[in-house]
């Protein structure tokens, strides 16, 4: 590797951070606009024009505010819980291809931090690792309230863990590579593993939901039972790091659902794209272009998935404990074992659709069910 | 010295004082920490073998499944104060028994044992990656890693069983 190569990556790396964050504070001022648009109200619309200047606001806010704290806590722990958690968001996003290759001169680099060939794993590794930022918080607060919500944190995640590393079992199955460059890779196109694993990619984004402790599963921050779950007792910076992670941890997971199902950069007609450019303005120019088209390709399906877990926030209602939990282990874990399998039925057999029957009989069971529940009786209003 | 020898060096020093932490700490939550700390440790040497599967598993399954089931419990049982008292001479006595009969094994198969050599001309350095691996559990180790995997499934039959609520069981 010469210094050049080692410039290219660097500087390509300390964007890709840079990117990330200004991302995860922009979702904070993009989640309450969407609140806004859902509720007919306006959102954030004081500071610079359309409330754009908002996040600086709120963290010059969360900078100056009074850092305390509380006498019983234990004191290094507390510290340490949100370093944890906002370390662990900012280290997932290093393996994930943000866009094919940079052409200058004869050096060919990859847009990415750093291709491994267990990628995946690295990625499934640091997200388990996000728990202990909870629940060292929640423990070291000294607070009943603050434990709850850690030890609920701690069992959501573990249980969630299954079925998403399951889902993601089906996608390897298919592609017969850990490294996420090479399952994007294989999605040249509209070839879309969504296309073919469609009940593995509803699992793996439900799970999503659940490790990044969003709506509908927020109950280790579930305000009406737990005052504010694991960051009851987290003020100033502190806070604002926790819930900095959870935004990062959004980002990400967006990132590696768009990467996994959504083909990553690929898009339809990118061929034919690169084939202009290169024909028009020269190989590296050209072929640095349709690079930059794929990688703002990929953002805006990021950016989609964001919305997405921004829509379903502020449209469901939160689960009760016992609805995450039967969720997660009665249905998703032999949902993705039945997807495993079929999906192994279908590679030796050679059937490329094989899981879409699977989504057939659940629509078809569904629908049975739902004709053959009991109607609710009409009942007369009372005068 | 080297950079890989540097970094060497410096693993083991802090994977030794963190794996000292775990015993001497008084705080239970601290050992589960520095245990935590040990197993990153570890994965790390995994890295410098080339094994990065192994360390990326090591990191999932110890770090990340069983050590947060560890802190879970431990949170549950909240052990804050100390329990020195409740140890009685018996017990630290078998403590004793026990850790010196483990040191005696490990002195002799570490006397006895030889570390087994390489042939650095011949040496590939992909035969800790993925694939390698893969195809020696499923080629050379097929029994063994069958036999492994039912016994696991037999354990989590066998913890469902235990689990399990009875008829006659209270509802929480």
């Amino acid at each position: 590797m010469n210094l050049t190569e080692l410039i290219i990556k660097g500087i390509l790396i300390l964007v890709l951070f840079g990117v990330t964050l200004l991302i995860a504070m922009y979702s904070t001022w993009a989640e309450r606009k969407v609140a806004g648009f859902i509720q007919i109200r306006f959102g954030p619309n004081r500071a610079g024009p359309g409330g754009i200047l908002q996040p600086l606001a709120d963290a010059g806010k969360m900078f100056f505010k009074e850092d305390f704290i509380p006498s019983q806590a234990n004191k290094w722990l507390f510290i340490l819980g949100p370093c944890l958690a906002i370390l662990t968001a900012l280290m997932s996003s290093a393996v994930i291809p943000f866009g094919e290759s940079i052409k200058y001169d004869d050096l060919v680099i990859p847009v990415q931090g750093i291709e491994i060939n267990i990628g995946i794993l690295y990625v499934f590794g640091v997200v388990s690792l996000g728990v202990y930022g909870l629940m060292v918080g929640g423990w070291a607060s000294n607070n009943k309230f603050s434990l709850l919500g850690a030890i609920r944190a701690a069992s959501q995640n573990i249980s969630y863990e299954i079925g998403f590393g399951l889902s993601i079992i089906a996608i390897l199955m298919m592609t017969g590579s850990l490294s996420i460059r090479a399952i994007v890779e294989q999605q040249h196109g509209f070839a879309w593993n969504l296309f073919n694993q469609p009940l593995g990619f509803i699992i793996f984004l439900t799970c999503a939901f659940a490790e990044c402790n969003r709506t509908p599963f927020d109950l280790p921050e579930c305000e009406t039972e737990l005052v504010g779950g694991y960051h009851t007792e987290y003020s100033s910076m502190k806070l604002g790091f926790y819930l900095f992670a959870e935004y990062i941890n959004m980002f990400v997971s967006s990132a590696i659902i768009s990467s996994l199902y959504f083909g990553g950069y690929n898009y339809p007609g990118m061929d034919w794209v690169r084939e202009t450019l290169t024909g028009s303005l020269g190989a590296a120019t050209g072929h640095n272009l349709a690079t930059l088209i794929g990688t703002l390709v990929l953002f805006g399906k990021i950016f989609f998935f964001i919305f997405f877990f921004m829509w379903v926030r502020w449209t469901l209602p939160r689960f009760r404990y016992d609805q995450l939990m039967n969720l997660g282990w009665k249905t998703f874990i032999p949902l993705s074992i039945l997807n495993v399998v079929v999906t192994g039925f279908g590679l030796l057999f050679d059937i490329k659709y094989a899981t879409w029957a699977i989504v057939v009989v659940m629509v078809i069971l569904a629908l049975v069910s739902s004709a053959r529940a009991p109607k609710p009786a009409v009942q007369p209003q009372r005068t | 010295m080297k950079p890989t020898e540097i970094l060497f060096y410096a693993l083991t020093a802090i994977t030794l004082l963190s794996a000292s932490f775990v015993v001497t700490a008084r705080n239970p939550i601290h050992s589960v920490l520095a245990l935590i700390m040990t197993f990153f440790c570890l994965s790390g040497h995994y890295i410098l073998l080339n094994a990065q599967f192994l360390a990326a598993v090591n990191i999932i399954v110890y770090a990340g499944a069983i050590m947060v089931l560890f802190l879970f419990v431990i949170m549950f049982l909240n052990l804050k104060t100390d329990d020195e008292e409740s140890k009685t001479t018996m017990t630290k006595l078998a403590a004793v028994v026990v850790g010196g009969v483990l040191l005696v094994v490990m002195v002799a198969v570490l006397r006895v044992g030889t570390a087994a050599t390489y042939n650095p001309s011949s040496y590939s350095s992909k035969v800790g990656l993925v694939e390698n691996l893969g195809i020696v559990l499923y080629k050379d180790y097929l029994l063994p890693f069958e036999l492994a995997s039912i016994l696991l499934l037999v354990a989590m039959v066998g913890a469902v069983m235990l689990g399990r609520r009875e008829p006659g069981d209270r509802h929480y």
